[in-house]
């Protein structure tokens, strides 16, 4: 493509780039506002930052989510790549079509239905909602996120180098972990960190799926929400944005410096 | 040497199964409590299931299903609204992101590869920060004393009154959703060959000519992921019009959530999914299409 910009593409990079970042620039900025009132300047103060970590309630939800993200985003990028390999590696087998339906549709499929069903599933199985049954809801989700990252690198990836290491004697399953694997460990990681932040932001699935004392982050904050605009509020979300933007950046610059080196 | 007998497909297997129980049985659950009737009990439906009872108990459970929740749906002018409204402002949605998105994917992919790579990050940025956060930070600023009002009044322009309407839902589905319609417009423009253009300017076509019968249709295939991939999730969208459209707004998403949690009629709110899983069944089964397409083009 032609290189070079004329106005009209400047101006929608503007456009666009000011319309997804400035919500959350004024957010953050507001952050750090020392009056209640979301508009009034009242002064630079972390006052709202020290005030978080005397809320139990947040910190408990904090705690719950961390277990949640750690455990699902495990369990899904396990099977996430399970799932890859068939996709990418075994050609028809039965049921294929039913299979990669499956790890499509739950992609765009509305979470207010996932969320109903999965309860209705937890319901009629007798499972007290909790800890278990958000973790198990959240690993079922992501784990098609997972697999559609993995499933892009295996798909790039030399399956002869696999091929000569059975050539060599070396057993199929052994050459999968010895040579396939820590080829597409940048994507199985990606993968992870994926399912991680995509069960640390779910609020719909969450909501069905809980239980007493199994309140997760973004429960907590929507009901909040509900009730106004607080500066609170504004400081949990900006350390949660500060946290994932952290985390992209660094695998962005270590892929990165990957390339350069490769 | 023999040959290996391929059994790859074996990987399949958990995964399967995992989804065979926690994604698909629970679909069956859903149509069968929507043809259910509500009852004061826990859980709050009625028949079920007595086990004890062997074949004729399954034989009165069967008897007592019926399709009385979904005859209520068009008998109830709520449910007609919210469904028609859910769709109107996914549609008008899904038009107003590819008039946003698409110039802001073409900007892009013509940028240098370096500020390319760095514009692609601050796209995917956005995707992975919180949902709930992001409508959030647009209350503070949509609010009838809020950031944009202040703003508006500092350069002499009246008030707008624009959270709890329409208008907010809008500007929450757009925003929320830029995303996930750039990236995939940006994934077709970026692949383009710029030696197409240049043809279609030797052969004496102007810009503007070379990009409606060039650059556009070949970028056909990422407007329609772009699009599906916008479309079918905001039908369904549940925040958005629950913090930013007020009381007074339908959409399907918020109908499911109010009679499954405040309502308590599990086999209304089933109906309703059910409802709504029907109108997307076909849209989701084209976007499954184009991805398995993209996947074998991908090998």
């Amino acid at each position: 493509m032609k290189r070079g910009l004329t106005t009209f593409n400047i101006v929608s990079l503007v456009i666009g780039f000011g319309f997804l970042y400035l919500p959350i620039i004024l957010l953050v900025i507001y952050s750090f506002n020392a009056s209640r009132l979301v508009t009034v300047w009242g002064g630079f103060s972390t006052k709202w930052y020290a005030s978080l970590l005397r809320n139990e309630q947040l910190l408990d939800a904090i705690w719950v989510t961390f277990r949640v993200g750690l455990i699902s985003a495990t369990i899904a990028t396990v099977l996430g790549t399970f799932a890859a390999v068939a996709l990418v590696r075994a050609g028809r087998f039965k049921g294929r079509t039913l299979f990669s339906g499956m790890i499509f549709a739950p992609l765009v499929m509305p979470e207010v239905i996932l969320g109903l069903s999965l309860l209705l599933l937890f319901v009629s199985l007798g499972m007290p909602r909790g800890f278990w049954t958000v973790t198990v809801s959240h690993a079922t989700v992501t784990m098609c996120y997972a697999a559609v990252v993995i499933q892009a690198r295996l798909a790039a990836f030399d399956r002869q180098l696999e091929e000569a290491a059975q050539d060599l004697g070396c057993p199929p399953i052994k050459a999968f972990f010895a040579v396939t694997l820590p080829n597409i460990a940048p994507a199985v990681a990606a993968a992870w960190m994926l399912a991680f932040t995509l069960s640390l932001d779910d609020l719909v699935i969450a909501s069905f799926t809980s239980g007493p004392g199994a309140t997760t982050l973004p429960m907590r904050i929507y009901s909040q929400v509900r009730l106004g605009v607080s500066p609170e509020i504004n400081a949990v979300s900006t350390l949660l944005i500060g946290l994932v933007a952290t985390g992209v950046i660094a695998a962005y610059l270590l892929q990165m410096r990957r390339r350069s080196e490769a | 040497m023999k040959p290996r007998r391929d059994r790859t497909g074996l990987a399949a297997l958990a995964p399967f199964l995992w989804l065979g129980l926690f994604f698909l049985f629970p679909f069956l659950l859903v149509a069968k409590l929507s043809l259910s009737d509500t009852a004061l009990a826990i859980p709050p439906y009625t028949p079920r299931i007595d086990w004890a009872a062997g074949l004729a108990g399954l034989r009165t459970f069967f008897a007592a299903l019926d399709f009385e929740a979904y005859a209520r749906l068009p008998a109830d002018r709520l449910y007609v609204v919210a469904y028609l409204s859910s769709l109107k402002f996914a549609a008008i949605s899904t038009v107003i992101l590819l008039l946003l998105g698409y110039p802001l994917a073409y900007a892009m992919a013509r940028c240098t590869p370096s500020v390319r790579q760095a514009l692609l990050m601050a796209v995917i940025l956005p995707f992975w920060t919180s949902f709930l956060i992001r409508v959030y930070a647009l209350i503070g600023i949509l609010k009838p004393e809020g950031l944009l009002n202040t703003a508006l009044r500092m350069v002499g322009l009246g008030p707008v009154n624009i959270l709890n309407t329409e208008s907010a839902i809008y500007v929450g589905l757009v925003y929320a959703y830029l995303p996930f319609m750039v990236l995939p417009l940006y994934a077709v423009l970026e692949r383009q060959q710029h030696d197409l253009l240049e043809a279609a300017a030797d052969l004496g076509c102007t810009p503007l000519n070379a990009f409606w019968r060039v650059t556009f249709p070949l970028s056909l295939p990422g407007v329609a992921a772009g699009a599906l991939l916008c479309f079918i999730p905001m039908v369904g969208e549940f925040v958005i019009p629950d913090l930013l459209g007020g009381s007074s707004t339908l959409m399907l998403g918020k109908t499911i959530w109010t009679e499954f949690f405040a309502n308590r009629d599990w086999p209304a709110a089933s109906a309703v999914a059910i409802a709504l899983l029907f109108t997307l069944v076909v849209p989701i089964v084209l976007y499954q299409r184009q991805q398995a397409k993209l996947m074998e083009a991908g090998r």
